[in-house]
């Protein structure tokens, strides 16, 4: 089957700056109820892979270094 | 093809609030067994109180009440179908459930003097205790799941469960939801601790995980007991919800009751008299919000300063942390504007309503071996701290059972028919996509159950999700991540049947809105004063029978039996 995609606002913004999964740390990931954090094989950092987020916030207070803020997803703002 | 074969004693399946509880209640009640706690996500985020807890709905506390004043309250807001004895085992152990939680350093208000600062909340009696610092929960069960030296397996993916030719229960098929590896658990006992079916509804706004439950609570153990041919009950009292429109968060009449704030229509008045989630409230709420009088509101803004700062506090760091936001968002400022508020998706819950695996006191199901705690077990309204208390019940009988039995032998065959089921989708990435079946079937689910029931539209409902289980086999992962999410829809799809069959079985109306019948309006306890059980028949068929309520060991009198009947505030006639 043919399948298209189509684009969606993500939630979790991280601040690449910041955010030191290069290092090593994976807390974001490990917290998420809905596994939707992976950390990103090209930047090596954090990043948001799937529209999935439940905006509970495990991510954003559990980061070490602040590097995270959830949105609400935009069909519920 | 290579299967990992994990062999322990007692398996608990779930690490949100029942789960950890009863792996570290099974390990202490016999330190040399081995228990495992399976998670999906994570224990130390994981299940319905991520982010802590603002309170206990339900806290029994001398002084305050007493079990049998509470087990007369369950019984009279759950319309009288509810089997006392399990209500009970609840109510004797809150207390020393609150008292042991206190002391692994879970935090509960006190007064100036150190007592327990419960408040009034529901009809009749006081049980609500607050947790203005709950947040800290779920790293107080962490510490003593590493202390009792308790075994977890975070993301594996139970599937289905494993029977031994006795019938006894003998293990689980799980899936690593980061790897997609097959897995097979041995076990001698396996507690069910998986919470509630929460992305069964569709939330208004369209969006799939926008639901009140967590939304890894998909209903995975209402399937997994279904088809291990367990007894579940009460699946038409649907869980429905009062909550802030357009966001997942309770309106929190509990947390604000106690301090002034109240359910309000448009006009600023209040309309029922409690505000205590039953069937009977959320038909008012539903009657006002759609009546001339609607929308309904949360209203808090003829409250003091100091009294709203509490409350934000309260409400904005537990539970539903991003509430603050969703308001700032919207300009709602709790001291000027009242709050809208909608109802909630339709889910199946115990700990708020009543719909789950059938239970007795021990929290045993009606399958040898297997047990179920929290959410997905059939004690009405049994909430977080039911959760608690039938996790320890549950963990000390598994402990015990495992001294009595051996384990149970899982068929070759069985293990290879589960394999190839769960993974199919993975052969296909170019099959439809999971997210397009489960917003169809739960669109569906919204447009055909979502109450007033009507009989005719849930006949319909039931051919359009048995299409929808057709194209199921057309379904497609192109990775772990999705093949996780297909799995969760075979457990939707499943509940979504249960929730119509047993909703077309009892044919009167019962519960206010949870099972509301717009051919049947009017409860018949001639005929309906019974539970309705559901279950796999020995031919594969999804059967309902009625279940006898068992005698009352805490009987009721007349005049209290209608006391969540008289919900509505009655108002002098203008002229």
């Amino acid at each position: 089957m043919t399948l298209a995609y189509t684009p969606s606002s993500l939630p979790v913004i991280i601040d690449a700056d910041k955010c030191i999964a290069d290092k090593g740390c994976t807390i974001c990931v490990e917290v998420c109820p809905l596994d939707i954090l992976e950390i990103d094989a090209a930047s090596g950092k954090a990043a948001i892979k799937y529209d999935e987020c439940w905006y509970c916030l495990p991510c954003e207070q559990d980061c070490p270094v602040g590097a995270i803020r959830v949105e609400i997803p935009y069909l519920l703002r | 093809m290579q299967t990992n074969i994990i062999t322990v004693d007692v398996l608990v399946i779930g690490g949100g609030t029942a789960g950890p509880m009863a792996a570290i209640k099974a390990k202490e009640a016999n330190p040399q067994l081995r228990v495992l706690l399976l998670e999906k996500a994570h224990v130390k985020r994981s299940g319905a109180i991520s982010m802590g807890m603002d309170g206990l709905n339900n806290a029994v506390v001398p002084g305050h009440a007493t079990p049998e004043q509470y087990v007369k309250e369950i019984t009279v807001a759950n319309d009288g179908i509810v089997n006392q004895h399990t209500v009970m085992a609840y109510a004797r152990n809150s207390f020393p459930m609150i008292e042991e939680l206190d002391s692994w350093g879970v935090k509960f208000e006190k007064d100036e003097t150190g007592d327990y600062a419960v408040r009034k909340v529901h009809h009749v009696g006081t049980y609500v205790l607050p947790m203005p610092e709950g947040h800290d929960i779920k790293k107080v069960l962490y510490r003593r799941l590493r202390k009792h030296g308790v075994e977890i397996s975070n993301r594996l993916v139970a599937t289905r469960l494993f029977k031994d030719a006795q019938g006894r229960i003998a293990g689980t098929a799980a899936v690593d939801s980061r790897t997609a590896e097959f897995h097979v658990v041995r076990a001698k006992t396996v507690i069910l601790c998986t919470g509630a079916a929460g992305r069964l509804g569709l939330p208004a706004s369209g969006y799939l995980f926008g639901t009140y439950e967590n939304p890894t609570n998909a209903g995975d153990g209402y399937s997994m007991a279904y088809h291990a041919g367990a007894e579940l009950s009460g699946i038409e009292c649907f869980q429905i919800n009062p909550l802030i429109k357009d966001y997942n968060g309770p309106s929190c009449a509990y947390v604000t009751g106690p301090f002034g704030g109240f359910t309000a229509n448009s006009k600023g008045e209040r309309f029922i008299e409690c505000d205590y989630w039953s069937g009977q409230m959320m038909l008012e709420f539903y009657r006002e919000l759609e009546g001339g009088k609607g929308p309904v509101f949360l209203k808090l803004n003829h409250l003091a300063e100091e009294t709203i700062e509490k409350i934000e506090d309260i409400l904005h760091g537990n539970e539903r942390p991003s509430r603050g936001r969703f308001h700032a968002g919207r300009g709602t400022n709790y001291r000027q504007q009242m709050v809208e508020m909608h109802i909630s998706e339709i889910g199946l819950c115990s700990g708020h309503s009543a719909s789950g695996v059938w239970v007795d006191e021990h929290g045993r199901t009606t399958v040898p071996g297997l047990y179920a705690a929290g959410d997905l077990a059939c004690v009405p309204h049994n909430y977080m701290l039911g959760a608690f208390v039938y996790g320890k019940l549950a963990g000390e009988d598994a402990a015990a059972y495992c001294a009595e039995y051996e384990q149970g032998e899982i068929a070759e065959a069985d293990i290879e028919a589960e394999r190839e089921r769960v993974l199919a989708p993975l052969s296909r990435p170019d099959g439809l996509p999971s997210n397009q079946l489960e917003y169809k079937l739960r669109r569906m689910v919204n447009d055909y159950l979502q109450p007033p029931k009507v009989t005719r539209k849930m006949e319909i409902g039931l051919s359009r999700f048995a299409e929808i289980a057709e194209d199921y086999q057309q379904v497609g992962a192109r990775n772990p991540h999705e093949l996780l999410r297909t799995i969760e829809l075979s457990a939707i799809l499943d509940c979504a049947e249960m929730a119509a069959r047993a909703s077309l079985y009892r044919e009167e109306s019962r519960w206010g809105l949870y099972h509301y019948r717009v051919d049947f309006p009017d409860t018949n306890n001639e005929d309906w004063f019974a539970h309705v059980q559901l279950q796999k028949d020995e031919n594969g068929s999804m059967v309902c029978f009625k279940r006898e309520v068992a005698p009352y060991i805490v009987p009721l009198h007349d005049n209290e039996r209608d006391a969540y009947a008289r919900l509505r505030i009655k108002r002098e006639e203008q002229p």
